[in-house]
């Protein structure tokens, strides 16, 4: 994302030792990039500045969350490959069959990416404050996102009657090392959705004192879609090997 | 013009107490309290490497007082063989955890990173303090197993399963012990990955005006490719540490097999894979090593520019060879498991690319000497540092050649040479980096100059110390002696004692030596020389650009602006024979890259 900037300064770095340091026009200001020790982008983009989102989006925020991202992705690759290499060594595995309700709760999961996709535009759209904005968004942008947090609890919910109902039929996590999995997995995926959820209320919570800015919602947003994705992976991984 | 209040970044100067020297959310502070935890840290390992060298060399001699560390452990002062290996085990944990990834790379990297990327502070300060604070719990955790139940894990710091996994039934410290060792070290890894995600972003997003990544010293390179492999290391040992205290506390089976006898007792486990651990432990591990070391090609490479007054042969060749190891040494790991059953193909498969990671390691090492071949190098503590540095990652690195063959490493795996190698390669070449740092930049970091002559002193007994130790280790190794016993009593290594004696003197001395250095520290830190200036070495980098001790947001009321690539020494036509990164001044030199 920043390549391009960096491509050319260096080029052109290489022919002399000595040049200008790249200029930054006040008024377009890059959206994405190095310039000023993390200053950049700190410029009100003028108006309201109440009222306003701040439609910049510094890059620590969307940087940090793909950093954070590909840690919890290293994270479950290394269940994934620590389960494939005990099932395969293992006499002793026992096969059984996810309890129904987790595809529902699949469902809410992807309700609630949808959701809060719903909830990113209309707030973009209310902070940005292009005229005759959607009447309902501009009313309560907070709506959606609430529909969503509610969404995200009745999936940790969900998750819980799943643990619940294997519990009542007896089958603990040191029954079978296949239960083990199956717990460690979901309660692993369980608690990075509490983070999610953390990240919900703080969206809203800004949102009600008007200093949400754009990076933070875009990458709550994102953080939020992962654990969908990661949800999806790793039901069909369950599904395939227990 | 600026918003002040609305980037995580712009947090003003502290006022309270907690906020400026406790729960700091000020990257030099952090990196201070990060290099303070290394210090003790290092102390207590050190002392451990005296007991049990004092044991080794002179068998069943008494050590005063050391029943009171354990009384079970050493009744009558004198230690239970059980007790060696929860020595040894806290030795190796605390040292490769607690002081090599921490001072070089936490510390350090803490306290320069974002200064010599041109940033007043990094992005998520808030997760930078918790990295520290959490890292300070997972250390405690780890100290209070010496205390609690019947003392340490004594599974050595890899914690080979089936033995870490059984529980109390293994041994002293089997139980508790290796619970609080796992949970401290799961700990560990969350402060690390905070701390690296911060590092990552500092160098990504965080650069001021003109500073391009090419334009970054070697030490910021190292510290942000050190970074890139705590996040996909301790991402995959936190889960392993999780899985193992399921074993204990859950009675899971994710590592101990059926039918297992121990003790007489048979363990209710089933169908557990023992290689499983070794398989998550060392892709973490073989990176770890490189986590240990990497910042220290970095503090070398920038410690000797400074002294040399010229730029290395190549700048782009050293970060890329780093590049290339940080790469290669996820591909490495089974190295440490040729003994372990594994399918032989695999040996092979995991020596090829060991093989391949002595290049880019020789590029290194080419670079430095074709380097310092021929410069009139500034003689000082930091650069004998530098150069004891070399010396030892040469050492130690030639004798990997050997290890990296199966067919040799099956000889010699569990014996005193892979003792010595590490050592060598990993414990004393990057001790030698954290000293080289710390004399190097210890005027910037708290406005005071190190006594030379001592630091001088320090050296020289050290460089001759670890070589007295470890080099006739090798020997003993090829000798056949074999590692982790607590006595020698065989026939064959009856005869090897005598060189046991020798090496627990020189680690005596080489330990005295590192008082030396201690005395030095805490001396030099109240009453040392004030530094004539803010640039005492000539240095061209940002963090000489600036006040000493740096202000609170780095650089004060004017952010930096970088005009040159960083290691402009000795340029001909300009002022001075050296050219400040900020330095607008315009000469037009040939290019340093070609």
């Amino acid at each position: 994302m920043q390549g391009s900037q960096f491509a050319q300064e260096s080029t052109s770095s290489m022919a002399t030792t000595v040049h200008e340091p790249p200029k930054i026009e006040l008024d377009h200001l890059p959206s994405q990039g190095s310039g000023n020790g993390g200053r950049r982008n700190l410029v009100p983009t003028g108006g309201d500045f109440q009222r306003r989102l701040k439609d910049y989006s510094p890059p620590p925020a969307s940087t940090g969350i793909w950093v954070g991202l590909a840690a919890i992705t290293m994270t479950f690759a290394a269940f994934t490959s620590a389960l494939i290499v005990r099932q395969g060594g293992a006499a002793d595995w026992h096969h059984f069959t996810l309890p129904p309700v987790l595809y529902l709760n699949t469902l809410v999961i992807i309700a609630s990416s949808v959701t809060l996709e719903i909830a990113r535009r209309r707030i973009a759209t209310f902070m940005g404050g292009l005229k005759g904005g959607d009447q309902d968004g501009g009313a309560s942008p907070a709506r959606w996102l609430y529909v969503t947090l509610f969404l995200g609890l009745l999936f940790v919910a969900g998750q819980t009657f799943a643990w619940m109902q294997l519990r009542a039929q007896g089958f603990g996590i040191a029954t079978n090392v296949s239960y083990s999995f199956f717990y460690v997995l979901t309660v692993a995926h369980a608690l990075h959705v509490f983070g999610g959820l953390g990240g919900l209320v703080r969206l809203i919570g800004k949102l009600h004192k008007s200093v949400l800015r754009r990076s933070t919602l875009d990458a709550a947003s994102r953080y939020w879609h992962f654990m969908g994705v990661l949800w999806l992976y790793l039901l069909l991984l369950l599904w395939m090997k227990l | 013009m600026h918003d002040m209040s609305a980037h995580a970044v712009h947090h003003g100067a502290p006022t309270s107490f907690l906020r400026k020297h406790v729960f700091s959310l000020d990257h030099k502070v952090i990196g201070k309290q990060y290099y303070a935890l290394a210090l003790l840290a290092a102390l207590i390992g050190m002392v451990l490497s005296w007991i049990m060298r004092i044991h080794l060399g002179f068998g069943s001699y008494a050590i005063p007082g050391l029943h009171l560390l354990s009384k079970n452990g050493a009744p009558g002062d004198v230690m239970t063989p059980e007790y060696y290996l929860q020595l040894m085990t806290m030795h190796g944990t605390i040292m490769v955890f607690f002081v090599l990834t921490t001072a070089p790379f936490a510390a350090f990297g803490n306290f320069f990173l974002p200064i010599q990327t041109g940033a007043e502070d990094m992005p998520f300060p808030h997760f930078n303090m918790m990295s520290f604070w959490v890292t300070f719990v997972g250390f405690w955790v780890l100290v209070a197993s010496f205390f609690a139940g019947d003392g340490p894990t004594l599974g050595g710091w890899t914690q080979y399963a089936p033995l870490s996994a059984i529980g109390s039934v293994g041994g002293p410290g089997e139980g508790l012990g290796v619970v609080l060792w796992a949970t401290s070290i799961a700990i560990f890894c969350i402060g690390q990955l905070l701390g690296s995600l911060n590092f990552i972003t500092t160098t990504l997003d965080m650069r001021c005006k003109g500073m391009s990544l090419m334009r970054l010293p070697l030490t910021a390179w190292a510290w942000f490719i050190t970074s890139l492999m705590g996040l996909t290391a301790f991402a995959v040992l936190m889960p392993a540490c999780i899985l193992l205290i399921l074993d204990h506390v859950a009675g899971t089976s994710f590592f101990v097999a059926s039918n297992l006898v121990i003790n007489d007792q048979m363990l209710p486990h089933s169908g557990g894979s023992t290689l499983l651990w070794q398989h998550l432990f060392w892709f973490f591990g073989h990176p770890e090593v490189y986590i240990a070391i990497v910042p220290g090609l970095g503090i070398v490479s920038h410690v000797l520019i400074t002294n040399m007054r010229r730029p290395m042969l190549s700048h782009r060749v050293l970060i890329y060879s780093m590049g290339a190891l940080a790469t290669l040494s996820y591909m490495v790991y089974g190295h440490h498991m040729f003994v372990s059953g594994m399918n032989p193909v695999s040996s092979l498969a995991f020596s090829f690319p060991t093989l391949v990671i002595t290049i880019p390691s020789t590029i290194v090492v080419l670079i430095w000497l074709g380097s310092l071949y021929g410069s009139k190098l500034r003689i000082n503590a930091a650069s004998l540092f530098a150069l004891g540095f070399i010396s030892m990652f040469i050492s130690g690195g030639v004798s990997g050649f050997f290890l990296a063959q199966p067919s040799i490493d099956i000889m010699l795996h569990a014996t005193y040479f892979v003792v010595g190698h590490f050592h060598l390669v990993m414990g004393v070449a990057a001790m030698f980096g954290i000293f080289a740092g710390t004399y190097f930049w210890f005027p910037k970091m708290v406005g005071r100059m190190m006594n030379e002559t001592l630091g001088k002193v320090h050296f020289w007994m050290s460089f001759v110390g670890a070589y007295c130790i470890f080099m006739p280790f090798h020997y003993l190794g090829i000798a056949g002696n074999v590692r982790r016993y607590q006595a020698f009593t065989d026939d064959y290594l009856i005869h090897l004692i005598p060189v046991h004696k020798f090496i627990t003197v020189a680690a005596l001395f080489t330990g005295f030596a590192q008082l030396i250095f201690l005395y030095n520290l805490i001396h030099s830190r109240f009453k040392g020389e004030i530094p004539p200036n803010d640039n005492p070495w000539e240095g061209t980098s940002l963090e000489w650009s600036t006040a000493t001790p740096p202000p609170h947001n780095n650089f004060g009321d004017k952010m930096p602006v970088v005009y040159h690539d960083p290691y402009q020494y000795s340029v001909e036509g300009a002022s001075a024979d050296y050219i400040m990164q900020t330095s607008p001044e315009n000469v037009h030199s040939p290019d340093e890259e070609k």
